[in-house]
């Protein structure tokens, strides 16, 4: 142990020589919706929409088309290894998707300025909050590392619709702490200058959500 | 580092930028008299305030969850060792390596170790309370590196080279046309052109930043929250800077005071909920990231936290204090003091301004540390604070506590055979102030009886100089005549049901403020002493000497104790001065 450590242990012990009594934490808040699956996706979309991201709700036949019009004509756009290739347009001369192999110390992976000359990215997404209109990341196969969704200045975000819940705790108990975690709502902004809301700083200045349904 | 003795087990207070260079007093009255400053802070803590009020307002269970997070963080305390090593073993299984810093000179010397071993001569900051705590940004640059701020706010204050004022909004003291000018002089690609429209502005810092995420190999951050059971650290932000320096370089060193863990990840449903809200009043800030150790092939993979103890055990000995370390840090209590908005973030010198400022820095130094020893006194105690805080932390009983203690300091108790010197204006005011706090009746009448204190005005209704309480305040600006109305009537009848949310056209009225403090030190007369005409003429005898001692700050109460001193004991009237000069700050 550290002299350090051992120190700052032995100060904090002295310093709790009353023994102050730990209380059991009451968990009365809402943990468990009651709302309809129906209202909950509502709710995200208005969140969403707050925030100033692009929201669409597509199916299984209509997600390529809407990715599609969302790229426009001339793209290079980076995808996470584990994507499912049947939601993307067909490739053409203009437009084509580069797979990240998730790994960013070996072959197969963008560099950072790779990223930054590519004009969008399109990922999954693990689980989706209503209540305050935040997409959670946790760098699986279908959403990738973290650099591939901050790089880009447009993130096109699928969020299936079954992964849609309505409040936090119900969000927390489904992301793997194990991985990293990236929480997003709606586009980066800041408020720094007489606070007046500018959206856009550093992380992707556009943020299209497409809620699938039916995948 | 300076080690005190309470008549306890030694407790080893915090260094670093934690103890104000001047007193709260001297500078609020500089900083009294900058309109821009007021203006803007006024502006901020009202539209926050506002946003905070509808967010909170929309969650059935708030009340709820600030129980379960005042609980949470009780919990954190009491089991403090123990979590600070479950954390240790958890961060370092999983990669990470954990440093242990006793105070602010420790923690910067592990980061320069580490920066050095990079080979680093540029760092890239997040924005960070504890890095601020230990001037690491100044440490570093005496040792060649330099430190590069790259949240907006931050990079303004950085550019502008002055002090942050708002935990939150750090540059609120800057209008956007002193930005321009900040970033034409100081960013070199600049377009000449630029406006000051702030979309214009953020663009340009996005453009100056983003080679500078690229190209940095070592980044440093506070964190939010470290997590114990899962080894899990946490930034909250917005402008996508903290993913920026949280995934791009190879190298990062995380600062984090000891307080700040939470036993399980399962807690941080609580406290994601609790901070934006209060912090920004938004349902969700743009991002939170979070990070388990070392994950291969995705950001930084050489991961350092320094937890810092810096002071927090010194506060963690105090049985009422230690409450002030449950702290998040969203200054929520700033944006609902009236005294804050009124004297500005700088006035309190150290990195923690505000009311949780006012108590949490003396924790950390000690309140003989005689920079700090007049945060205490900053506060009209009207308790908007503690009901804003999303941890329910009691922020005036605190206050009330640590003026105790400095009152302690001050009679040197616990010092042998030193006979305890004539009871002083501090104790008056001190079982004056207990005994009304503690009796809300007897403070209302107090407060009715004040009205009294407009024969202290002139012909002009102004006031120029009023004994008490708010003496600190008038020796800057004339003041109005108070109010007929005092401040907690005003409050009572202003307020809105449930929790404190006034309109922003509802400004805190200051004469109200002040009528409220100047009713104390009337009632208060008139309990320890005769007659208010005689005490006037004391009152204004006593405001030409201290004319000529300016130097002798802070005095907001302690005129209040000659004052008073002068009525219990007519012997003594120079034994106050006698004793404020033992405790001479120079
Ligand atoms: S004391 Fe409470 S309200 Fe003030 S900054 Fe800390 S957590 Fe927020």
């Amino acid at each position: 142990m550290s002299e350090a450590k051992a120190e700052i242990l032995r100060r904090v012990r002295a310093s709790l020589a009353d023994s102050p009594e730990a209380p059991e934490v009451t968990r009365a808040y809402r943990t468990e919706s009651e709302k309809s699956a129906h209202d909950v996706r509502a709710m995200l979309i208005d969140r969403l929409l707050d925030y100033k991201a692009n929201v669409y709700e597509e199916t299984m036949d209509s997600v390529a088309e809407r990715i599609e019009k969302l790229l426009g004509k001339s793209a290079r756009y980076v995808i996470p290894k584990g994507l499912n290739l049947d939601w993307l347009p067909e490739d053409s001369a203009a437009r084509r998707h580069l797979v990240d192999s998730g790994n960013g110390q070996r072959a197969g992976s963008l560099t950072d300025r790779e990223l930054d000359a590519v004009d969008a990215v399109v990922t999954s997404s693990t689980v989706s909050c209503a209540e305050t209109g935040t997409i959670f990341l946790n760098a699986s196969d279908e959403e990738g590392r973290r650099a591939i969704t901050l790089v880009p200045d447009h993130h096109i975000c699928i969020v299936p619709a079954e992964s849609i819940v309505e409040l936090i705790p119900e969000s927390v108990r489904r992301v793997n702490p194990e991985r990293p975690i990236t929480m997003i709502s709606g586009p980066s902004a800041t408020s720094d200058i007489e606070l007046q809301r500018v959206e856009g700083v550093h992380g992707p200045r556009t943020l299209d959500v497409i809620i699938l349904d039916g995948q | 580092m300076t080690v005190t003795q309470l008549g306890m087990p030694k407790v080893f207070h915090g260094t670093g930028n934690i103890a104000a260079e001047e007193s709260f007093t001297s500078f609020a009255g500089r900083e009294l008299k900058n309109e821009q400053l007021r203006a803007n802070l006024g502006f901020a803590t009202h539209t926050i305030r506002d946003k905070r009020a509808k967010v909170v307002g929309e969650l059935p269970d708030w009340e709820l969850l600030r129980t379960a997070g005042s609980e949470i963080k009780q919990d954190v305390m009491a089991r403090l060792p123990e979590l600070l090593e479950q954390f240790e073993k958890n961060f370092t299984e999983r990669g990470g390596k954990v440093h242990w810093a006793r105070d602010a000179d420790e923690a910067n010397q592990i980061a320069l170790d580490i920066i050095r071993e990079q080979q680093a001569e540029e760092v890239i900051k997040i924005k960070s309370m504890a890095t601020q705590e230990t001037g690491l940004n100044e440490y570093l640059e005496e040792n060649g590196v330099s430190a590069v701020e790259t949240d907006l706010a931050e990079e303004i204050v950085q550019l502008g080279e002055d002090k942050p004022s708002h935990i939150l909004v750090p540059a609120i003291h800057r209008n956007r046309s002193e930005i321009r000018d900040i970033f034409l002089k100081k960013m070199p690609h600049i377009d000449k052109d630029i406006s000051d429209n702030p979309a214009e502005l953020a663009e340009a810092s996005r453009h100056h930043l983003r080679e500078k995420f690229f190209r940095n190999k070592v980044a440093i951050s506070g964190a939010n929250f470290g997590v114990a059971d899962s080894g899990t650290l946490s930034i909250v932000e917005s402008e996508g800077n903290g993913r920026m320096c949280l995934t791009l370089p190879d190298t990062l060193i995380s600062f984090m005071g000891i307080e700040k863990l939470v036993p399980t990840f399962q807690d941080l449903e609580v406290f994601l909920q609790l901070l934006p809200r209060s912090s920004t009043g938004e349902r969700m800030n743009p991002y939170t990231s979070m990070w388990s150790g070392v994950t291969p092939g995705d950001g930084p993979q050489n991961l350092h936290v320094i937890l810092m103890d810096n002071g927090r055990t010194a506060a963690l000995a105090d049985q009422v204090g230690r409450q002030a370390l449950h702290c998040i840090r969203c200054s929520a209590c700033m944006n609902v003091c009236p005294v804050y908005e009124r004297a500005g973030g700088h006035a309190y010198g150290s990195v923690y301004p505000g009311p949780i400022g006012a108590i949490l820095s003396p924790l950390l130094t000690g309140v003989e540390a005689e920079e700090n020893n007049s945060l205490p006194y900053a506060s009209s105690l009207c308790g908007a604070c503690y009901e804003a805080c999303p941890v329910k932390i009691n922020i005036p009983d605190v206050l009330v506590h640590l003026r105790g203690k400095d009152v302690d300091a001050k009679h040197g108790k616990g010092e042998e055979g030193n006979k305890r010197q004539a009871p002083d204006q501090m104790d008056a005011i001190m079982g004056g102030a207990k005994a009304m706090f503690s009796n809300s009746t007897l403070l209302s009448i107090a407060e009715r009886g004040l009205p009294a204190g407009g024969l202290a005005a002139g012909r002009d209704h102004k006031i120029s100089w009023l004994p008490g309480l708010i003496g600190g305040w008038t020796k800057y600006r004339d003041i109005p005549e108070p109010p007929k109305q005092a401040f907690r009537h005003w409050w009572k009848k202003n307020k809105k049901n449930g929790p404190k949310q006034r309109a922003a056209s509802d400004r805190v009225d200051v004469d109200a403020l002040i009528a409220k403090n100047s009713g104390l030190a009337e009632e208060l007369h008139r309990r320890h002493a005769g007659e208010a005409q005689e005490e006037r003429e004391e009152a204004q005898e006593q405001a030409a000497e201290l004319k000529k001692e300016q130097r002798r700050e802070p005095d907001m109460v302690r005129r209040e104790e000659d004052l008073l001193k002068g009525q219990d004991d007519s012997s003594n009237g120079t034994t106050g001065e006698g004793t404020s000069s033992q405790e001479g700050n120079d």
